[in-house]
């Protein structure tokens, strides 16, 4: 009897003392930002480098007076890939009163948060919350799936396709599509085919390609057949080993052609491409380390020098900075991290990324706008990927404005 | 012509890559009868090891000593753990090498990370040996069909003709018999399974800088090698070495066959387009299927034939 009075005893201390905690933590403490991707798993080399991405970009912004003179703290849940887990992390992020939930990995997830968070801030006016989506690219998502509450905070399929068909030298004429058979996989193919025939008419599309997702393991047999068709260039928006093994198994039996890809500057790809990748592989990206040093940006090389001194593979996300620095501004112009309050101010915030390009965040859609670059993995440039001594030099910039796609969204906003 | 016979080459490099993985299976499962889920997972720490190896001696010493290192990692496992979970049955057999397959992932991302390693081919072996109508093969290839062929031959002597391989032949069907005259039942066991160990991780050495070594190499390659396994019969090595090769052709020529079923149907006067009843399956070109098509024989092989191609008896 005794005992157990003495244990409800202190779980009744125990609990006045967290919620005591938890509403200081609300009135003055860190803004707590929930970030949701799978941490496990076959896909998890992806939450973790974003992971460590946002710390190094979350310190920075502390130091730099964080929003409202509170500092952010980052909240990981592992969503396993899953959008069911996705929902759970959502479901903690709301209980606790964060404001803001990010997620960048796999459209199928973002659609469910979306719904989920559209919902969740109808039915609790009192405790809404915002979803900044950090890299789920289809379309539709702020097309006809769009939501006030949804900040996309990376270029769509769409635009990464006009990116790369803009890319494409006047003597390529003939090109090869290749995507895995799934949703992203058919949007690109879809986009850049809608594209090539709107700014390229004469490029010929010899081979058009769609292949199971991450079951292929000897890419030989798709080589010959890119060499029989005669193709200049393969237009990829395959990740993973289904882009670095196909890269490999061109490279093994002397094809040769260009390659453009979509992600090939992700953790990883330099190391499994390797030095023979030299000149063929070009990627459709938001940022990479030399493009600091050839534009003369000094402080932002400096930022990426002191990342790169501590991890193992480059920067890539600068969008990611970018993100918080949307947030920092329109937290402090909306005087409150109130979601109801700076997401109003988000909403047509132009801010200067980090390297001194105006950034938009597109009113009627939610949709960031802002300029895009197509690199080649070279020899000859300042710094190099992973130890590999080939790094990405910039061969095209294609302005925001370019990429100023026509929407559908029809948004619904709150009374 | 030309793609036909590049294509035939691809199909061989490709088939004997699956031989090399699946001859270590083979051999545990028809010897022992375990179904051994832990075996890709081998196959990766094989590969691990030799980028480790490698970086410090060469890719020369690393071919010796990573098989070697998975060999002693196979006998450990066997020793310590399948002896004692052999006594529960098959199903526990099963269902422990099933969960050391994950903790082997788990290990292995610990300690290397979850990027892909730079485990590169040696120098001496990065170049073309042959061009054929403009395709270079690369001498690399020509080395893994090499090494590969020697494998098959090794094992097949060692089976047959010493008589370490009678004794385990023999130790399969009887052991107690085996046991009363004298031979170490056990520890005959113990060798089988860390040969196939050794083989899975020779596998890793010679796959793992031809493709990219990652965490998930084990689990992109693991069920490939059990269709190779059950498609080839059990206890049959040379059931194993044609499905293997059975497996490579039909996974390359699915790719270059741009067809579908609505153009076989065609050819018996039968117009598809996307429009008609279930014409959205019948127009899927066989390169978008391919990878799945090793699934359907292993289906249809279990229905129509349950001991595989040239199985010698019953699973």
């Amino acid at each position: 009897m005794f005992n157990r009075l003495t244990w409800s005893a202190v779980a009744f201390a125990l609990t006045l003392s967290l919620t005591s905690g938890v509403d200081l933590a609300r009135a003055q403490g860190t803004i707590k930002i929930a970030y949701t991707d799978p941490l496990s798993g076959p896909f998890a080399q992806v939450g973790d480098q974003n992971l460590q991405q946002f710390k190094y970009i979350i310190d920075w912004i502390n130091a730099r007076g964080g929003a409202l003179g509170r500092k952010f703290e980052l909240v990981a849940f592992d969503n396993k890939s899953q959008p069911s887990d996705a929902l759970l992390a959502l479901k903690s992020a709301t209980d606790q009163n964060m404001p803001i939930i990010m997620q960048c990995s796999g459209s199928n997830i973002a659609a469910a948060l979306i719904e989920a968070v559209d919902k969740h801030n109808e039915r609790n006016p009192d405790n809404r919350i915002v979803y900044i989506n950090c890299g789920a690219v289809a379309t539709e998502l702020t097309n006809e799936k769009c939501s006030y509450w949804h900040f996309r905070m990376d270029a769509h399929v769409g635009m990464k396709a006009e990116t790369m068909v803009r890319a494409l030298p006047k003597d390529v004429t003939k090109v090869y599509l290749l995507n895995q058979d799934y949703l992203f996989g058919q949007s690109v193919q879809r986009d850049v085919k809608a594209f090539l025939a709107k700014l390229r008419p004469d490029v010929k599309v010899v081979g058009d390609e769609l292949i199971p997702l991450g079951k292929v393991k000897d890419f030989s047999p798709y080589t010959t057949k890119i060499k029989a068709s005669g193709a200049q260039a393969v237009l990829t928006g395959n990740w993973g080993p289904d882009m670095t093994l196909l890269i490999k198994a061109g490279m093994d039996s002397g094809l040769d052609v260009r390659y453009y890809t979509m992600y090939a500057h992700l953790g990883g790809g330099a190391t499994a491409i390797g030095p023979g990748g030299n000149g063929k592989v070009r990627s459709i990206m938001a940022f990479h380390e030399n493009i600091a040093v050839e534009t003369g940006k000094t402080d932002t090389e400096g930022w990426t020098k002191q990342f790169r001194s501590t991890h193992n593979f480059d920067f890539y996300a600068a969008g990611f900075r970018t993100i918080f620095e949307f947030i920092q501004a329109a937290m402090n112009k909306a005087k409150s991290s109130d979601p109801a309050k700076f997401a109003q101010a988000l909403e047509g915030l132009t801010i200067t990324d980090m390297l001194g390009h105006q950034v938009t965040m597109r009113k009627d859609d939610h949709q960031i706008l802002s300029e895009y670059f197509v690199g080649v993995f070279t020899k000859g440039v300042k710094y190099d990927s992973e130890g590999t001594g080939l790094g990405w030099k910039t061969e095209v910039t294609v302005p925001a404005k370019d990429l100023d796609q026509p929407n559908t969204c029809k948004m619904k906003r709150p009374a | 012509m030309e793609v036909l016979l590049v294509s035939l080459l691809n199909g061989l490099v490709y088939g004997m890559l699956l031989f090399m993985l699946a001859s270590g299976l083979t051999l545990i499962f028809s010897m022992m009868g375990v179904l051994n889920f832990a075996h890709a997972s081998v196959y990766m720490l094989g590969a691990y090891f030799a980028y480790d190896i490698s970086r410090h001696v060469g890719f020369w010493p690393a071919l010796v000593l990573a098989p070697v290192l998975c060999g002693a990692v196979g006998a450990l496992i066997e020793m310590y753990g399948l002896r004692r979970v052999h006594r529960n049955g098959h199903i526990a057999e099963l269902l422990f090498t099933f969960g050391l397959a994950f903790i082997i992932d788990k290990a292995v991302q610990m300690a290397w990370g979850l990027l892909p390693v730079a485990y590169r081919v040696p120098a001496v072996l990065d170049r073309p040996l042959f061009t054929i109508y403009g395709t270079n093969f690369h001498a690399y290839r020509g080395f893994m069909l090499l090494i590969s062929a020697l494998m098959f031959c090794a094992i097949w002597l060692m089976l047959t003709r010493t008589r370490l391989g009678l004794v385990i032949q023999a130790a399969l069907t009887h052991p107690e018999m085996v046991g009363a005259l004298g031979h170490n039942v056990p520890r005959v066991f113990t060798t089988v399974f860390a040969g196939g160990s050794a083989l899975a991780g020779l596998a890793g050495v010679i796959g793992g800088n031809y493709l990219v070594t990652e965490p998930s190499m084990a689990f992109t390659m693991g069920p490939i090698v059990f269709v190779v396994v059950v498609f080839g019969g059990l206890g049959s090595l040379a059931g194993c070495f044609i499905a293997s090769l059975i497996m490579g052709f039909v996974q390359t020529f699915a790719v270059v066959f741009d067809v579908s079923l609505a153009n076989v149907l065609a050819l018996v006067g039968i117009k598809v387009t996307e429009a008609s009843w279930f014409g959205e399956v019948l127009t899927i070109p066989l390169p978008r299927i391919g990878a799945l098509l090793p699934y359907v024989m292993l289906v249809l092989i279990l229905l129509f034939k349950p001991r595989g191609l040239m199985g010698t008896r019953d699973t």
